[in-house]
């Protein structure tokens, strides 16, 4: 069992408290603070950068397998997604799923 | 129950029971939002496969994080080796938006003489899609119906997330690599596509394309700590950007 306290366990359970703990102060807050005032608004800034930071090092330096296809590939599939994205009116299931597919594609290609 | 003395509020989507409310809230979460999330969790289950991580792990990090984008980037920071406070601060960046939307939630579930850790319990499950539904419906139902119809959403999507990661892990693992790099590329694609449904708000747009444009040049200098730096200072330049713009009038004249 020593495998279950693995060093992924303890990173999985750092991740959970790093969520609960804003769902909790959010209860306990609620109606004290403006949701709306400046602090939370810089901070859901900050939020957004640090996602767009991660997508973005996502699809230009991923980890796995991923790293194996071409980074001209990754982008022209990214490009694809946002492409088809758009011209269905921003339809998100299909956006993803013709990112996937270019992906897959341009995979074989390479 | 109304505890107004005398009016009693008419609220269109009142339920017979509590019992109803509760099944009220799967019927509503059933369809596009439990099957867009289910989906989204496919790239999860393919991430794990592609890391060699168990599915209960990923069972785990579902039930006790319930974010997919910090379960993502928990185990994206994991396979990167980065230490753990890392990991808690660019966790706690990107789930920030539970305070905001869990503070908007409460006035509408908060009962007068209610239990105060069946707030806390509930509060763990607040997620985009349930909080939508609740801050949608919530309003034309009785505040006693409200919770129940809360925990049927959460009884729809939690199987839909288990049922997408344990997708994604089964079918990269029995595909071409090539099918495989396209399920794990669902990842990124996912997020970006979701960050741009919404748009309406300039700071946004900035915090996007500043974190974007910064995030991979800070981590070629320190791939420990370059999200985090990206994400701070993007975030910051961006918020400051909007308030100069906002107070030269640029916004409404």
């Amino acid at each position: 069992m020593a495998e279950v306290i693995s060093p992924l366990v303890i990173v999985i359970l750092v991740g959970a408290l790093a969520s609960y703990m804003w769902r909790a102060l959010g209860v306990a807050l609620s109606g004290r603070i403006d949701p709306d005032g400046p602090v939370v608004r810089w901070v859901a800034c900050v939020a957004y950068a640090v996602l767009a930071a991660l997508i973005a090092r996502m699809i230009l330096l991923p980890v796995g397998s991923l790293a194996d296809v071409p980074v001209a590939s990754r982008l022209l599939a990214a490009g694809v997604a946002l492409g088809a994205f758009y011209l269905a009116r921003r339809h998100l299931p299909l956006g993803v799923a013709a990112g996937g597919a270019a992906l897959t594609l341009l995979s074989y290609w390479t | 129950m109304s505890t107004e003395a005398g009016s009693q509020p008419v609220y269109a989507r009142a339920c017979a029971s509590r019992r109803a409310a509760f099944a009220a809230g799967m019927r509503d979460s059933i369809g596009s939002p439990a099957l867009v999330l289910g989906a989204s969790f496919v790239g999860f289950g393919s991430l794990l496969r592609e890391l060699d991580i168990s599915l209960w792990l990923g069972y785990l990090s579902i039930v006790i994080t319930w974010a997919l984008p910090a379960q993502v980037a928990t185990i994206e920071m994991f396979a990167r080796d980065a230490p753990l406070v890392a990991v808690f601060i660019a966790v706690a960046l990107i789930n920030f938006r539970f305070l905001p939307m869990t503070v908007a939630m409460m006035p509408l579930l908060r009962q007068p003489g209610g239990r105060a850790w069946r707030l806390y319990l509930l509060a763990h499950f607040v997620a985009v899609t349930t909080w939508v539904l609740v801050m949608l419906r919530g309003p034309e139902m009785p505040p006693d119906q409200r919770r129940p119809y809360f925990w049927g959403g959460v009884a729809m999507v939690i199987p839909a997330a288990l049922g997408g990661t344990t997708l994604g892990y089964v079918v990269a693992g029995a595909v071409p690599p090539q099918v495989t790099h396209g399920m794990i590329f669902l990842n990124p694609v996912f997020f970006m596509l979701v960050l741009l449904v919404d748009l309406r708000q300039r700071a946004r747009v900035y915090s996007l394309l500043l974190g974007a444009a910064l995030g991979p040049l800070l981590h070629a200098l320190t791939p420990t700590w370059g999200l985090l730096l990206a994400g701070l200072i993007g975030g910051t330049a961006a918020f400051l950007a909007d308030r100069a713009l906002s107070a030269r009038g640029l916004r409404r004249g």
